[in-house]
């Protein structure tokens, strides 16, 4: 049982997200964008991010970089939720502090052993 | 888990429906001029659809959005201009998505096809501009190393360095036991959140693991960073595993770390020193040669599920939910949240006046004081349950955009293909109306537009001679006005042609050769059935194409059409619609023993019968004079069919008609004349007494009954008694059925319409 900070525009993924962590025991805070998800994480902290990449108001990578920047998020696992299989574009979601990622479309069980292996 | 997905696939449908809303609002936004941020927009939109569809497990809508969304990453980056050419092809994109959407949602798995052929010109269009160079700058980054990534396995990545040894190409060896792993993280490795501890244990579920540390780089206390790595480690692993499995364990760590895969062969190295103290790791670069290039990605894909469905292929395609069962998406409505937290807000209150009134029982008399404050929790009582009313209903509701969004397109396609130029002017988007009214009114509205972009705008060369701009004006408007909302649709065309509509309607023989019917009637006449034909459309450059069907349609959903047009300036189609199908506002009025309702809406005004202004006319038919006006007068029972209070056998109906015309007359006089229209034409119903006027609340008598001619519905009065609601529209059309009477002629419209004015009805509404 982990706190998980999700973090994505769409309301159908971010509904798979959190319902697919809440099934899997976790408590989840979800935001709809970068601007939202700073604003929650002034107040609270959270065991594990993760974000998707192309959002309005702030983008995942600005998000990511704003989030290192908070002391209560510096080492906490961020994983981004990315469609790119580019190489650089993992780079860059790398440069930016992300922790690792999750591929688009994901499968709600996998996803739960993904994470399961991060917050072990 | 799996229904997880299908138990969100209604929202998901939803969701993509908007994001092709606004990807089709944003490129309709682009062709009147270049703007990064809608570009921003409906690239972000495509790559919604994208993430959505592969993740609901629908690759023709991920393949689809995936070369749309490349297009458009393209047009982003500047490299690729939106064009027209380009936007006609991103908006076929977008149609073949909203079919496949559509599919989707009827639960028709007749996706699979992937539209092919399109796809390719998509994927032509962007290869053609930049695509190829775009493409190899992404090759020629130092990312592409060490993980392998499904991009590589699509084909287009180099192939890997020869570094990479044999054995990881051909699959282990037969003696491979397992890998000795080199780890070196990079100082700020831990600053990503990524722990080498966690990826050790990792490797733990592959096989069994023995590590040794390295704490050769760690610095003197005082010179330590604390959250910097100094640590590397040797892991040996046994397990004969692909490298490919060993390698998707450090994926995330590839750029913030050193890895060094070496095999172990059963005989090539000793098991390793159980618990001894760590011989120390042989400094230099051996255990870490230059980096290898990418396993084979194939084995990867098979491995690792996660990193591998970018493809779509790989998924279950076609409208199936992931447990392969055809998807069916559930009718949705979204609904705020103020909107529900007014609704609790109002149940609290509800509850309160509740116990407000139960704390008056207390088994005490009845006295003064008692009474009054059951009168006052009463009418608070009154007050919640109307607020009640409203909450629900306005949960409903939705705004006309859900409609209004789709025409921008039509407007767009419908003007290149007549040549015309339009400019649409939408207002009142937000105004919001029952989600049934408006999914009906979807159609009548598209008929409309079509209308005025067909014949009711000229060609610029039309207009100019005109004396008009070049550019017409279509007008869409909504706006609420008590329980009704009023759409216009308002073009600054040519007008009706009302000699063209006259002369087509004597052809049709709608009109009587001699008959000279007012304006206002002869607007009325392309409402009449009959009078559109496919020969219309080409013929007759005023409208008339299907108006008839429109007006149906606008009356099913308890509305009204009004048409007003000024030859040269224009023409203005008025649509009156209910907030919604459920409640009325009533009047309830009593004929003999039965009470019914009838719509206050319809109701034009009440008199009381004088026998000298009944008429008689062929045979039984009776007029009332009103004024100036010829009202069909219908003694509401014998419309029904049920006996008035005066006639002695229960049902014998027919024999109402048979009373002399004297009798008839008697038996009206001193009663109630309700004067009701629809359409501009009129009734009067006769009725015993006119009652309250109230809300009611529409019950269906096809659900609990069947469908009986001439009544609406039923509704449950205050005392428990059912009281029928009449279906206005349907009396008038038995109105003019020939019923018991022989010989009785059918009016033509213009007839029928003598009493009516509907545009100036509608209009002091309006005002």
């Amino acid at each position: 049982m982990a706190h998980i900070f999700a973090i994505d525009d769409s309301f159908s993924l971010r509904q798979l997200l959190s319902r697919a962590l809440a099934e899997g025991g976790h408590k989840v805070t979800e935001a709809k964008d970068g601007m939202e998800a700073l604003v929650i994480a002034q107040a609270q902290g959270a065991d594990l991010v993760i974000t998707d990449v192309n959002m309005p108001q702030m983008d995942g990578l600005t998000l990511i970089k704003r989030l290192r920047g908070l002391p209560a998020y510096r080492h906490v696992p961020i994983l981004v939720l990315t469609t790119e299989m580019d190489p650089a574009k993992k780079r860059i979601a790398k440069d930016a502090g992300a922790t690792g990622w999750i591929v688009k479309p994901f499968d709600p069980v996998l996803l739960l052993a993904t994470i399961r292996k991060v917050l072990d | 888990m799996n229904d997880l997905r299908s138990q969100l696939l209604g929202t998901f449908l939803e969701e993509s429906a908007e994001n092709l809303e606004r990807l089709e609002a944003g490129l309709l936004a682009l062709e009147a001029g270049f703007d990064a941020a809608v570009v921003d927009e409906i690239f972000r939109a495509a790559h919604s659809l994208k993430g959505g569809a592969g993740t609901f497990g629908f690759a023709a809508i991920t393949g689809l959005a995936h070369d749309m969304e490349t297009l458009l990453d393209e047009v982003r980056a500047g490299i690729l201009l939106p064009g027209p050419e380009l936007m006609a092809l991103l908006l076929e994109g977008l149609d073949a998505l909203r079919v496949t959407l559509q599919g989707l949602r009827a639960g028709r798995p007749s996706e699979e096809e992937g539209h092919p052929a399109l796809r390719q010109r998509l994927q032509r269009a962007g290869a053609r501009s930049a695509g190829a160079a775009a493409r190899a700058s992404a090759q020629g980054s130092p990312a592409t190393a060490v993980v392998p990534t499904a991009a590589g396995a699509e084909g287009d990545r180099p192939p890997p360095p020869e570094a990479s040894t044999p054995t990881s190409a051909a699959g282990p060896a037969p003696t491979l036991r397992g890998w000795e792993i080199g780890l070196r993280p990079r100082r700020h490795m831990l600053e990503s959140g990524n722990e080498p501890w966690r990826l050790i244990r990792e490797l733990e579920g592959l096989g069994a693991v023995s590590v040794e540390a390295d704490l050769s780089e760690l610095p003197p206390l005082a010179e330590l960073v604390p959250t910097a790595c100094y640590l590397s480690w040797r892991v040996r692993l046994e397990a004969a595993v692909p490298r490919a499995a060993v390698e998707e364990i450090f994926a995330w760590v590839a750029d913030d770390a050193e890895l060094a895969l070496t095999e172990w062969h059963g005989d090539a190295l000793p098991a390793p020193a159980g618990c001894g103290p760590a011989p120390a790791v042989e400094p230099g670069p051996s255990p870490f040669p230059p980096r290898e290039g990418a396993g084979t990605s194939e084995r990867q894909r098979a491995t690792s599920p996660i990193l591998t469905r970018d493809d779509g292929r790989a998924s279950a395609g076609g409208a199936r939910s992931a447990d392969g069962e055809p998807a069916q998406a559930m009718a949705s409505l979204r609904v705020g949240i103020d909107k529900i937290d007014a609704l609790m807000n109002m149940v609290g209150e509800l509850v309160i006046t509740q116990s407000i009134l139960g704390a008056l029982d207390d088994g005490g008399p009845l006295d003064e004081q008692k009474v009054t404050r059951i009168r006052e929790g009463l009418s608070q009582l009154a007050r919640n349950s109307r607020a009640l009313q409203e909450s629900v209903m306005s949960l409903r509701s939705v705004p006309v955009s859900a409609v209004f969004n789709r025409f921008p397109r039509l407007v767009h396609d419908l003007s290149r293909q007549l040549g015309k130029r339009v400019e649409l002017v939408i207002t009142g988007q937000t105004t919001e109306l029952d989600k049934t009214v408006l999914e009906k009114l979807g159609d009548p509205l598209v008929h409309l537009i079509r209308n005025s972009l067909d014949h009711g705008l000229e060609t610029p060369g039309e207009r100019r001679a005109a004396g008009k701009p070049e550019t017409g004006r279509l007008a869409l408007g909504a706006v609420h006005r008590g329980a009704d909302i009023f759409i216009e649709v308002e073009d600054d065309g040519r007008g009706l042609d009302a000699e063209k509509i006259l002369r087509r309607a004597r052809e049709r023989g709608l009109v009587a050769p001699t008959a000279t019917p007012s304006p206002a009637e002869v607007l009325e006449l392309i409402f009449a059935p009959g009078f559109s034909t496919a020969e219309a459309v080409s013929d007759l450059s005023g409208r008339g194409v299907g108006m008839d069907v429109v007006r149906r349609n606008v009356k099913s959903l308890g509305g009204e059409i009004a048409l007003e047009s000024r030859p040269g300036q224009g023409t203005k189609v008025r649509l009156r619609l209910p907030l919604t199908l459920a409640i009325i506002d009533g009047q309830l009025v009593r004929a003999g023993e039965h009470a019914y309702v009838i719509p206050l809406l319809s109701i034009v005004e009440s008199v009381q019968i004088e026998a000298g202004r009944v008429r008689t006319i062929a045979g039984s038919r009776r007029i009332y004079r009103l004024r100036d006006q010829l009202i069909p007068l219908v003694e509401l029972a014998e419309l029904l069919g049920v006996v008035a209070t005066s006639m002695a056998s229960p049902m014998a109906a027919p024999t109402a008609t048979r009373r002399s015309a004297a009798d008839a007359t008697r038996a009206v006089a001193g009663k109630i004349l309700v004067i009701v229209e629809t359409d501009g034409r009129r009734m009067g119903l006769v009725v015993d007494a006119l009652e309250a006027q109230q809300q009611v609340v529409i019950k269906s008598l096809e659900a609990n009954y069947g469908r009986v001619a001439g009544l609406a519905g039923a509704t449950i009065l205050g005392d428990g008694n059912v009281a029928f609601i009449i279906d206005i529209i349907d009396m008038l059309a038995r109105l003019d059925l020939p019923a018991a009477e022989p010989a009785a002629e059918v009016p033509s419209p213009v007839a029928r319409g003598v009493a009516g004015r509907p545009l100036s009805r509608l209009a002091t509404d309006g005002a």
